[in-house]
């Protein structure tokens, strides 16, 4: 298993922890009568999910497990790897910390660093299709 | 990969990539407001990632490394009978709210996406057994 197969798995095992304990904190926010702003998080534990825990062991097994690109760049650019990785765990870990603090102050520098979020997340997505495209064969 | 395999993978990730495109507009637009209309993106952004791309990937995949029968793989028409049906659901349902169509076109949409999913398992059904079997 490649390296970076090893960095995408276990930090999916971590987002799919973050979580599960973002959707406990939600659970409790009635029964606790936590802060309504709780609710803020609900976006967060969607894309820990979607994002952090499944998009991201998939791109881990594909960039380990799909036809060889070539005989010299079997897993296509590790570059291009690498910077799916960076990318989507940067973006996904502004977007943890912006969403609830925008939804408290919104437009406000928050504002800002979710905008920073989403542009980090769609290159990473990008960089993933760009890499993976050549491997579909 | 066989042929349809490529064009399970190819599609999904296509779609991953509007998905993502829709989606960093609307997070973009929630920090850095540019115009509320980008919120009606959320149906097609939801379809795209959760049909288009994640499940499309596993058929793809299924379809590539279930056991096979020999060389065959089986009821290929109907893979690509649920090939063309979870595109088709997935536009329908993920255009239609966006564009302010009537209630039905989405449960047209959601006709095609169930009868992928029926397809698919007809394909699939027989190939998920023991190795040798």
């Amino acid at each position: 298993m490649p390296i970076l197969t090893r960095w995408f798995v276990k930090s999916a095992f971590v987002y799919f922890f973050a979580a599960l304990a973002v959707a406990l904190i939600l659970a409790l926010q009635t029964p606790l009568h936590l802060a309504p702003a709780i609710g803020s998080l609900m976006p967060v534990y969607i894309h820990l999910f979607m994002v952090g825990w499944v998009a991201q062991f998939i791109f881990g097994v594909v960039y380990w497990m799909f036809p060889k690109y070539s005989k010299d760049k079997p897993r296509g650019s590790d570059g291009l790897g690498w910077a799916t990785y960076v990318l989507i765990n940067v973006g996904l870990i502004l977007r943890a910390i912006g969403e609830p603090l925008n939804a408290q102050q919104a437009q406000s520098i928050w504002g800002g660093l979710l905008a920073i979020s989403s542009i980090l997340q769609w290159l990473g997505g990008m960089a993933f299709v760009a890499n993976t495209w050549r491997r579909v064969k | 990969m066989p042929h349809l395999t490529h064009w399970f993978i190819r599609s999904a990730l296509v779609d991953l990539a509007l998905g993502f495109t829709f989606g960093a507009l609307m997070l973009f637009n929630k920090g850095v407001l540019v115009s509320v209309w980008i919120w009606r993106l959320l149906p097609l952004h939801v379809e795209l990632v959760l049909l288009g791309w994640t499940v499309q990937l596993t058929m793809g995949v299924a379809f590539w490394i279930l056991p096979r029968f020999g060389l065959s793989r089986g009821n290929e028409r109907v893979a690509w009978v649920a090939f063309v049906l979870i595109n088709a659901g997935v536009w329908i349902v993920g255009i239609g709210p966006t564009l302010g169509a009537p209630a039905f076109i989405t449960v047209i949409g959601r006709l095609a996406e169930a009868g992928s999913a029926v397809a698919f398992a007809v394909h699939a059904w027989p190939r998920v057994r023991p190795l040798g079997a």
